[in-house]
């Protein structure tokens, strides 16, 4: 099936695909860092492995990053 | 407000844009912005912001310049090395134009002290670099119904996207923050210097141009760029129906610190 990954129209080569396997063949190590979109519609993490993705679906993989503040992390002192 | 002859040499290049002119000027002179955090993302904001003539600029951090932060921090020299943050900035941003006002709060933001800070600004910057902070930012910003800029930024990656009232927030798109550890910071992972400059600048246009009231931000939009291959995309977001905090049943009503430091001593004198 073809499935739109972040803009991009991949072939894969599965009839039968959830959000886990694909966030897997993606290669995105721990789920707990991606936030995803399906079709516009955001997929709750608990639902990663019971969403089934169809052919021609569109999924947008968005990840956690935090900024520049920080010169260096110091324990106990990590708000702001 | 009228625009006085060295106002009008100074800010000539903005004037004859037609989208801004001497009114959209006098908007941005009359705008106050919130910067919190004045390191990597909050360096090119405060410098940008500055030039271009917001009339009042806070500027939150609790930090003292290290060597390291020269790399990107570009409002900070060599010889502020060991000067809190935001008296580093400060100077910096009265030697660039002294119609700046700038209010200094040399601390952390706490869900107690927030909300009181925010009040009294027009937009706000997230350039702070953990998600205890951007989800508190976010939270106040939402119940205080302030529009801030999200920014985030590691390796050669960036991402911002604009919150403002009544639209998708930081908590659509994430939740809540990651488990500890799991995401990795700038100070673990790296940052390419360039990467700071371009997402602040981005966040400092997204400020200009809510101050002026043009132009289409960066709401419900999720701008995500690769330095390392100059390449960018966009995500279209929708509030998400679910979200902790503007959701239909929202489970935040007050803010609290995600990560409440237990071993912080200025914290606990504080309380």
């Amino acid at each position: 099936m073809n499935i739109k990954i972040n803009g991009k129209v991949e072939a894969i080569k599965t009839t039968s695909l959830t959000v886990a396997e694909l966030l897997r063949i993606a290669k995105v190590g721990n789920p707990e860092m991606v936030s995803v979109q399906l079709n516009g519609e955001f997929v709750s993490k608990e639902n990663f492995d019971t969403t089934r993705l169809k052919h021609e679906d569109a999924v947008d993989f968005m990840y956690f990053m935090g900024g520049g503040a920080r010169g260096r992390s110091v324990p106990g002192r990590e708000l702001l | 407000m009228s625009l006085n002859d060295e106002q009008i040499e100074r800010y000539s290049r903005h004037i004859i844009l037609k989208d801004i002119g001497v009114e959209g000027q006098e908007k941005i002179l009359a705008g106050k912005v919130l910067i919190l955090g004045t390191g990597g993302l909050g360096a090119p904001v405060a410098l940008y912001l500055a030039a271009a003539g917001v009339g009042t600029l806070g500027l939150a951090d609790p930090d003292h310049v290290e060597l390291s932060n020269l790399q990107r921090q570009v409002i900070h020299f060599a010889p502020d090395v060991g000067k809190p943050k935001v008296v580093s900035a400060s100077e910096k941003i009265q030697a660039i134009n002294p119609d700046i006002q700038v209010i200094t709060y040399q601390t952390r933001v706490f869900a107690d002290t927030i909300a009181g800070i925010i009040k009294d600004y027009d937009f706000i910057i997230d350039g702070t670099d953990n998600f205890a902070a951007k989800f508190l930012i976010n939270d106040a910003c939402v119940l205080g119904a302030k529009p801030f800029s999200h920014g985030g930024i590691l390796r050669f990656d960036g991402q911002t996207m604009t919150y403002q009232p009544g639209h998708a927030c930081y908590r659509c798109l994430f939740g809540g923050p990651p488990p500890k550890g799991a995401v990795p910071s700038c100070s673990q992972a790296g940052i390419l210097g360039a990467v700071a400059g371009m997402l602040g600048t981005i966040q400092a246009a997204e400020a200009l141009r809510f101050l002026i009231g043009k132009g289409e931000l960066l709401t419900d939009r999720l701008l995500i760029f690769n330095a390392l291959d100059m390449k960018f995309r966009e995500v279209t977001v929708r509030k998400n129906p679910r979200c902790p905090v503007c959701g239909k049943n929202p489970s935040i009503k007050t803010l609290v610190d995600e990560e409440p430091p237990v071993c912080d001593l200025k914290h606990q004198k504080r309380s």
